[in-house]
C-alpha cells in the first residue's frame, strides 16, 4: 500500500509510504483524489513520516492536490517531512501553497 | 584508471528506482554524507524521468547511464536516443512543462541546484544527453 487514509470528521490525512516518484505518484494521486472527492473535507493532510525518497514528481503530487482540495474550500497541511523531502519542497516553494509543520 | 560503471535500461517508470538506487550504491563508495547521497539520487531520478516521460513518450527505449568517479568528483552521464528537446532554456524554466497537470516542471531545476555542474545537450529528432557533477565532501578522519 502506497497511501493508507484516515478520515476524522472533515479531515483526511493521508499518510504516503515508500518512495515518491512518477512511477508511484500516480497511485498516491488516486487513491487520495478517491477519498477527497467522498468526503470533500475542509482539510487535507498530507503525512511524509514514512516517505523515504522524493524527487520532483512529489512536488507534482502536492501541488495537485492543493488544486483539488481548493475548490472544496479546503486548506492542505503537509506535516514530517524529513530534512531531503523539506529541500525538494522548498525548491518549489510549496510552503505557499500549503501549511508546513517538520 | 577512472572507476565507471555503465547501466543501460528500459524506459519504463518501474525502473526509475533501480537507476538511482544503482547510482546510489556505486557513490555511496566514496563516503558522501546522506545529504549529497540523496541529492545525486534525486538528480538521478529527475533525468531518468525526463527520458521517460518526454524523451520516449509513446515508446520504450534505451537510456544510458555511466557513472565515474575521479578523485572525489562524481560524474553522472544519461543519454536517450528519444525526440530531443527543441528549446533547451525553456525546458530548464521552472515551472515549464509539456508533461501536463501533475508535472511539476521542476526537473531541470532539481538537477541543477541539486548537483555541482549540468550540462544539457540535445539535438531534435536524435535525443539528449545530460551531464552532471558533484563533488562529494571529503571527510577529516583525524578528527575521530
Amino acid at each position: 500500500m502506497a497511501v493508507k487514509i484516515t478520515v476524522s470528521g472533515e479531515v483526511i490525512t493521508a499518510y504516503l509510504d515508500g518512495e515518491i516518484d512518477h512511477h508511484t505518484a500516480g497511485v498516491m494521486r488516486n487513491e487520495i483524489d478517491a477519498a477527497v472527492e467522498k468526503n470533500m473535507p475542509t482539510m487535507l493532510v498530507l503525512d511524509f513520516r514514512d516517505v523515504s525518497f522524493m524527487d520532483s514528481s512529489g512536488i507534482g503530487l502536492v501541488m495537485g492536490r492543493y488544486k483539488v482540495i481548493k475548490p472544496y474550500g479546503g486548506e492542505l497541511h503537509i506535516t514530517n517531512t524529513s530534512p531531503h523531502i523539506g529541500k525538494v519542497m522548498k525548491l518549489a516553494g510549496l510552503d505557499r501553497l500549503a501549511k508546513m509543520d517538520r | 584508471m577512472k572507476d565507471e560503471i555503465k547501466i543501460v535500461i528500459p524506459s519504463r517508470s518501474q525502473n526509475e528506482s533501480f537507476a538511482r538506487v544503482a547510482v546510489g550504491a556505486f557513490v555511496a563508495r566514496l563516503d558522501p554524507t546522506l545529504e549529497e547521497l540523496n541529492d545525486i539520487k534525486t538528480a538521478v531520478s529527475e533525468a531518468v524521468t525526463n527520458c521517460i516521460v518526454h524523451a520516449y513518450r509513446d515508446t520504450i527505449g534505451k537510456i544510458y547511464i555511466t557513472v565515474s568517479a575521479e578523485g572525489e568528483t562524481v560524474k553522472i552521464r544519461i543519454r536517450d536516443y528519444g525526440c530531443g528537446i527543441e528549446d533547451i532554456d525553456k525546458a530548464k524554466q521552472p515551472l515549464f512543462t509539456t508533461g501536463g497537470e501533475e508535472r511539476a516542471g521542476l526537473g531541470f531545476a532539481v538537477m541543477e541546484s541539486f548537483t555541482d555542474k549540468l550540462r544539457v545537450r540535445s539535438t531534435v529528432g536524435k535525443g539528449t544527453t545530460v551531464t552532471m557533477q558533484k563533488k562529494i565532501s571529503v571527510k577529516d578522519d583525524t578528527k575521530k
